[in-house]
């Protein structure tokens, strides 16, 4: 009789119980298993903490105008030189940390978290409410991501909270479909049915049995749809359609300097390789992401 | 075959009258009194009203969504207000320039970048497949409009190669042109290279662990005839539709090539209505553009259809 209960326990542990302590650490290593993992993981880290701790980073406030001291060259005091209002280059870079990682992170959290919730329904219901939603979706994927953005973003305006919505509506398809998808495959698994024989409400069944199950491929995407938010946040700052001057984003930052290139050519390129080095790390950090979750490794 | 092309029309048809009613909600339900900005702050009530009607504005809104949707199968595509000319003949003049850049990028982007990817999974762990790897890594977290300016940093004012800006149709001055459109296609084909090259190298390697190229190995057919005959075709599969989304990044990025190398494209006149506010503009590019990337989906998907006899025979979705 015990002997049956454990072969029980084991067979079920091994496809559909919420992972234990040794399925933890079996990620930790294989999402550790490449070292460069590890360096944009620092990477990522350090822009959060420049993000929060901004104010104490910068050697000056961003938005400080001196036009005495415009276009300088990278000296001691400026160390990436100043821009044509006179501003510190390096402060602007670091402030813009803040925007940057917020707008893409609540970006990254409302769209998934609409999208989802879309998906999760629409899989889960079927019917017409199914394809509705499905034919919307595609819909709004037959346009460029930034050009629906940039559409959205005509309406509304400028600004932080603007461009944050603008970026979000236009991600949600993405995840819809993905979660959908993942619903499809795990709706008719003997669990759910299970679910809804015992006697769980059609809510309680979808959030708690077959929620979980489907939201691994999805937190891959929300990984590296950070970096893509980061990225198209800076693509609509710099056509001037994003965060409303004179605070700064590195896109607006990377549009500025346009017309000094020959004299100053940091003004643009500084918060270029700022971007690089943010969404690489995100990119790099939801491969290893995907590779750690991926189910077949774990036989 | 014909009933899947049949399918595949009508549901790229449904999509586009979606995308009508999605587009022209956007514009007219959300926020904001497009003729009061329009006519900038110091308008009078009349003056405002008097446009609103001009415009049609005031008329029930299905009423106004029927009318521009007929109007655009009629070829009215509405008025601008920042250039006062007709849309249409504004889209006459920027799309040919949009689809040589994006069309020259697009298939730069497919020519190099797949094989590119093959070549990485066939020399797998070798130090061409690492170069490759990370070159395609870097190459989608890097901004379009960044490295174009880093380009033109290099190229036009230090060493003095290509020029800064400018268009010429390859039809008036083919050097010219070439000389010109070098830096944009070759840049904004950077991304999609980049993706398609990833793409192309994680399917490779996934089709090069099955059984079936084992067994045509093992069958003793000689190498290249397993790649090209067996894993090829297979690997193309996933690849080939990413290409439709491929595209859709293509587009996208042609936006911000074409207002850093000043072309007059699409894109750029997209921006610039925006700035005007000339909603009617943004209004029906948003809709071409669609219609553009939707009908370069479909095709993607019969081609699709044609490779995998398992799409021909399956039901839609």
């Amino acid at each position: 009789m015990a002997v049956r209960e454990a072969d029980v326990r084991l067979a079920v542990s091994a496809e559909q119980l919420p992972v234990r302590k040794s399925g933890l650490r079996r990620f930790v290593k294989a999402f550790f298993s490449r070292p460069v993992v590890l360096v944009c993981v620092a990477v990522l880290a350090v822009a959060v903490v420049t993000a929060i701790f901004a104010h104490l980073i910068a050697p000056y406030d961003p938005n400080d105008q001196n036009l005495a001291e415009s276009l300088k060259q990278p000296s001691a005091e400026h160390w990436l030189g100043t821009d044509m209002l006179g501003r510190d280059v390096l402060s602007r870079v670091v402030y813009g940390t803040r925007i940057s990682l917020a707008v893409g992170f609540v970006v990254v959290f409302i769209a998934g978290v609409l999208g989802m919730s879309l998906g999760l329904l629409s899989g889960y219901v079927g019917g017409w409410v199914d394809t509705v939603l499905m034919r919307v979706m595609d819909a709004m994927i037959a346009v460029p991501m930034i050009v629906l953005a940039m559409a959205l973003g005509a309406v509304l305006g400028g600004g932080i909270v603007n461009v944050i919505l603008s970026l979000g509506i236009a991600i949600v398809p993405t995840y819809a479909r993905l979660m959908r998808g993942q619903v499809l495959a795990v709706k008719h698994s003997d669990f759910v049915v299970a679910g809804t024989l015992i006697g769980a409400s059609a809510l309680r069944n979808m959030l708690v049995h077959v929620f979980p199950n489907c939201v691994s491929p999805l937190i891959v995407l929300m990984t590296m749809n950070l970096g893509t938010a980061i990225l198209a946040e800076a693509g609509l700052s710099f056509l001037g359609l994003g965060i409303d001057p004179p605070d700064p984003s590195w896109g607006s930052m990377v549009n500025d300097g346009y017309r000094y290139l020959l004299s100053n050519p940091l003004i643009s390129l500084a918060p270029g390789v700022a971007i690089m080095a943010v969404v690489l790390s995100c990119n790099i950090i939801g491969d290893a992401l995907r590779d750690a979750l991926d189910p077949r490794l774990r036989n | 075959m014909a009933t899947f092309i049949a399918r595949r029309l009508i549901q790229t048809v449904v999509i586009l009258f979606l995308l009508s009613i999605l587009v022209f909600s956007i514009m007219h339900l959300l926020p904001g009194d497009p003729v009061a900005i329009m006519l900038g702050d110091q308008a009078s009530v009349e003056e405002i009203n008097r446009l609103r009607s001009e415009l049609g504005l005031d008329r029930p809104v299905p009423v106004q969504y029927l009318d521009w949707l007929f109007g655009l199968f009629r070829g009215d595509l509405g008025r601008s207000i920042v250039y006062n000319e007709d849309v249409a003949d504004l889209v006459r003049t920027r799309l040919p320039v949009s689809l040589h850049i994006g069309l020259s990028a697009f298939v730069l982007a497919v020519a190099v970048g797949v094989p590119a990817g093959i070549f990485a999974a066939l020399k797998r762990g070798s130090w061409i497949d690492s170069l490759i790897t990370v070159l395609a890594n870097a190459g989608i977290a890097v901004p379009v409009f960044w490295l174009a300016i880093l380009g033109i940093y290099l190229f036009s004012l230090k060493l003095g190669w290509l020029p800064v800006q400018g268009y010429t149709s390859p039809f008036e001055d083919f050097g010219q042109s070439l000389r010109q459109s070098l830096m944009p296609v070759v840049f904004l084909s950077l991304i999609t290279l980049a993706q398609l090259a990833r793409q192309t190298r994680s399917a490779m390697l996934e089709v090069l662990r099955q059984d079936y190229i084992r067994t045509a190995r093992a069958k003793g057919l000689k190498e290249s005839r397993v790649i090209v005959g067996h894993a090829l075709r297979n690997a193309l599969i996933p690849v080939v539709t990413l290409l439709g989304l491929s595209l859709a990044h293509v587009v996208g990025g042609s936006v911000f090539i074409e207002q850093v190398f000043n072309l007059p494209g699409m894109g750029r006149l997209m921006v610039q209505s925006i700035f005007g506010k000339d909603y009617i503009v943004v209004q029906s590019l948003v809709l071409i553009i669609a219609t553009v990337v939707a009908l370069c989906n479909l095709a993607v998907d019969i081609a699709y259809g044609l490779i995998d006899p398992r799409i021909r025979q399956s039901r839609s979705m």
